[in-house]
């Protein structure tokens, strides 16, 4: 990363100053979202999607929620890379750009956050004694 | 704004100047699959999600407005929201396959193989094609389930 002379920090970290972060993270992020997205894509191809019920069971099956809340993350945090990268090249005007990426952020955290939580609702209704939905 | 005052210097050419190339398509493509699938996959996903958490009327409901509506009488909002729910869901499935082979192509453009001109529009053209055969393959294996 550098040892001290321009070019090697210029190499290192670039004009933003934190270099290859946002990259990677997009790399990792689709890396998991291929294993993830594609295990929910294969799902909901197999599962009858029109019986409760049964999705349900399928759902609240400790490792498939594990999967879910794993892909929910990954998913979020890919999807708030790719946004924001579609925000810095389309949308002009710091205020406009500033209040595109809070709403961004308040979309990206908002959404992970419903979303594990439904899926916690989902296994943790049974084990509370109540009915779906009863939570 | 400064930018928009006419001057006499040349301009930079722009987008529609360009032949346009298979490359071309599958990287707005992939930005604009990407986009869907961020904004509307992902709220039709928590929807669904919430819809199954919250119970069998919850869920009920949910299919009734994007899938099929089973009352006898059905709704004209239904009516609408039945054809719109499909065609999203077809959209993203397609938005799904033409973002995860534009992906595997990046993931191979970053190796820094695939930049020579005929291999570039070689798997630029396959990957758009793959989308759409990819997309049709899933849905006549659905309507084939469904019959």
């Amino acid at each position: 990363m550098g040892n001290g002379t321009h070019l090697g920090k210029v190499r290192g970290l670039g004009s933003s100053g934190h270099g290859s972060h946002h990259w990677l993270q997009q790399r990792l992020t689709a890396l998991a979202n291929i294993l993830l997205v594609g295990f929910l894509f294969v799902s909901l191809v197999r599962l009858p999607l029109g019986d409760h019920a049964a999705v349900l069971r399928w759902a609240s099956n400790p490792t498939v929620a594990l999967a879910l809340i794993l892909m929910v993350v990954s998913v979020f945090w890919h999807l708030r890379l790719g946004l924001t990268v579609l925000i810095e090249d389309y949308v002009h005007g710091e205020a406009t750009r500033l209040l595109s990426l809070v709403l961004l952020n308040f979309y990206a955290i908002g959404g992970a956050a419903y979303g594990i939580f439904a899926i916690v609702r989902i296994v943790l209704a049974p084990a509370a004694g109540l009915a779906p939905g009863g939570m | 704004m400064a930018g928009n005052e006419p001057s006499a210097r040349p301009r930079s050419p722009h987008l529609q100047v360009y032949k346009w190339t298979p490359a071309m398509a599958v990287s707005i493509l992939h930005r604009a699959s990407g986009d869907g699938l961020a904004i509307v996959g992902a709220c039709m996903f928590l929807w669904w999600l919430g819809a199954l958490a919250a119970g069998p009327d919850a869920y009920a409901a949910f299919l009734a407005c994007v899938w099929h509506d089973p009352s006898p009488e059905v709704g004209i909002v239904h009516q609408i929201t039945n054809i719109v729910g499909k065609v999203v869901l077809v959209g993203l499935t397609w938005a799904f396959f033409q973002h995860l082979f534009s992906g595997l192509r990046h993931f191979v453009l970053d190796t820094g193989a695939g930049y020579e001109l005929k291999t570039n529009k070689l798997w630029s053209i396959a990957v758009i094609t793959a989308g759409v055969l990819a997309t049709a393959a899933t849905w006549l294996y659905i309507m084939a389930g469904a019959l």
